[in-house]
């Protein structure tokens, strides 16, 4: 798989580790009464379907940016690729 | 009819008219005791036990292709119960012992062969977790035994045992492990369940669950809606989307994890080996092909297919494990879709819906754990309870903190 980094162009796979679905950069709050569940369901529940998947990816070998993959998982074609640092910007 | 050398001879010198089909094709009937969805091995395993040992009528296992199409056809066929963790190797060990059995119980050549396996390891502190493991397993009934650089060598005196980085120092060798002829173990599962009644449904793929107040009535099928006193489900690597039609989110990945096979050869392995330094691991099929994996690819997949830095991976593994497999030929490679659970364990559990059943999470450890598995599964099926061995696999571990993580690396599906 090529992965076509925003800044740095297309790059292989293999240089990038893999964190999972990209809902955990929702963190839930801490502080919330239903802590203790809201981190349950963020740390081991998973929706899993097939198709399209946003994905985070550490290019672990290059520059060190987390990247929000597009990509459909039951063909592994990858459709857009995202900073997640921007998403997270947009997201405040 | 009862397979035996007298019967082939029978048949040998009567021109072999007298073969009948292994199963019937039946037609799914309106409604059940008991239905299994997934017509693999742990599907049909679980129908034979009930069938078996727990007295159970009036059973169908729906499948949406053909049986043993999935996991049980893809796996590269080891048997062993090399665990650590007590919920895991009491387990292992009780699957172990069923494999042992399994051919007289069934009434089918599942050519079970205890080849032994051997862990190798590289450094000292490598050896202290195995000689820990061997007691494990010890205490769990099992049989291990500490091999040094000689006792390794005496078996596979053609591995790299002189690598700079990574010698071989020694290996924890279970003789019992070995191999045995997976799609046989679905056939002969299926042949046995049969046999007793079952009704195994092929090309009926479950299309929803009939469930009211709480409770599971049935399910929805591409051949019709079919009721059901108690519905399991035993479809590892597509669970989440089964379970999603229930409306469950389960704590599982779906990732892709390849196998590959050489060219035929002389015997040249006697057993299996896995590489310690590396994630390489090798047995040689009875057929002369030299069968061999490695790593999941690690990225979530349901494309049975998987990528090339893990196919280099695998093969530098091998390279440096035996370097004379460089001159074996590729034939075939491919991928099967695992169930990866949070802890790198299975669930064996009922679900917060009544009369609905769930076996899943095997990760990449399915084929060794099948009879188990259904033995287990057909257990919490016909008394609500589950099984002696198998009652640490509860859906509900992960919000009680109780992992059985036999890598310790946390909820991190691609790791384990």
């Amino acid at each position: 798989m090529l992965i076509n980094h925003p800044l740095l162009g297309p790059r292989d796979a293999s240089e990038f580790s893999y964190l999972g679905n990209a809902a955990l950069m929702n963190r839930p709050d801490p502080k919330s009464e239903t802590a203790a569940d809201d981190f349950y369901r963020y740390q081991y529940l998973r929706e899993n379907p097939p198709g399209e998947h946003r994905e985070l990816w550490f290019h672990a070998q290059g520059d060190r940016s987390w990247l929000v993959v597009t990509r459909n998982i039951s063909t592994h074609e990858i459709t857009k690729v995202e900073l997640a640092a921007d998403i997270a910007r947009s997201a405040k | 009819m009862r397979y035996s050398a007298l019967k082939i001879f029978k048949e040998a010198i009567t021109g072999h008219k007298g073969w009948t089909p292994v199963w019937r094709s039946p037609e799914p009937k309106p409604a059940y005791d008991i239905i299994i969805i997934g017509g693999g091995g742990h599907g049909l395993a679980t129908a034979h036990y009930l069938a078996s040992k727990f007295d159970g009528k009036n059973i169908a296992v729906l499948e949406k292709g053909w049986i043993g199409g999935g996991n049980v056809g893809r796996n590269t066929t080891i048997i062993r119960s090399n665990y650590m963790l007590h919920e895991n190797e009491a387990f292992y060990e009780h699957s172990l012992k069923l494999w042992e059995g399994l051919e007289q119980d069934v009434n089918y050549n599942a050519m079970v062969s205890q080849r032994g396996i051997i862990n190798l390891f590289h450094s000292d502190p490598q050896r202290d977790a195995y000689v820990r493991r061997g007691n494990a397993m010890i205490l769990n009934g099992a049989d291990a035994k500490l091999l040094d650089q000689d006792g390794v060598r005496k078996q596979y005196p053609f591995l790299n045992f002189d690598n700079s980085r990574f010698p071989i120092l020694g290996g924890l060798w279970q003789p019992r492990g070995g191999t045995v002829r997976h799609d046989a173990v679905a056939w002969g599962y299926a042949r046995a369940a049969d046999s007793r009644g079952v009704d195994i449904i092929q090309n009926c793929e479950v299309t929803g669950f009939d469930i009211r107040d709480g409770r599971c009535h049935g399910v929805q099928t591409t051949r019709g809606n079919i009721s059901a006193k108690k519905v399991g489900v035993a479809v590892a690597g597509n669970s989440s989307r089964v379970m999603a039609m229930a409306g469950m989110r389960l704590p599982i990945e779906s990732h892709v994890l390849q196998a590959f096979v050489s060219e035929g050869l002389k015997p040249v392995l006697p057993g299996v080996v896995t590489y310690g330094a590396g994630h390489f691991y090798v047995s040689q099929s009875d057929k002369g092909g030299l069968v061999f994996g490695g790593d999941v690819d690690g990225y979530n997949s349901y494309a049975q297919r998987g990528n090339l830095p893990v196919v280099e991976d695998v093969c530098e593994g091998g390279m440096s494990l035996m370097p004379m497999i460089g001159k074996a030929r590729l034939l075939r490679m491919w991928g099967g879709i695992m169930d990866m659970s949070m802890d790198g364990s299975p669930i064996i559990d009922k679900t917060h819906i009544e009369g609905l059943y769930f076996n899943g999470g095997w990760c990449y450890g399915g084929f060794k754990a099948t009879p188990a598995s259904g033995h287990s599964f057909a257990h919490l099926l016909a008394t609500d309870t589950p099984h002696e061995t198998a009652k640490a696999y509860r859906m509900d571990r992960f919000s009680r903190g109780l992992m059985i993580d036999e890598k310790g690396q946390g909820a991190q599906p691609n790791l384990h």
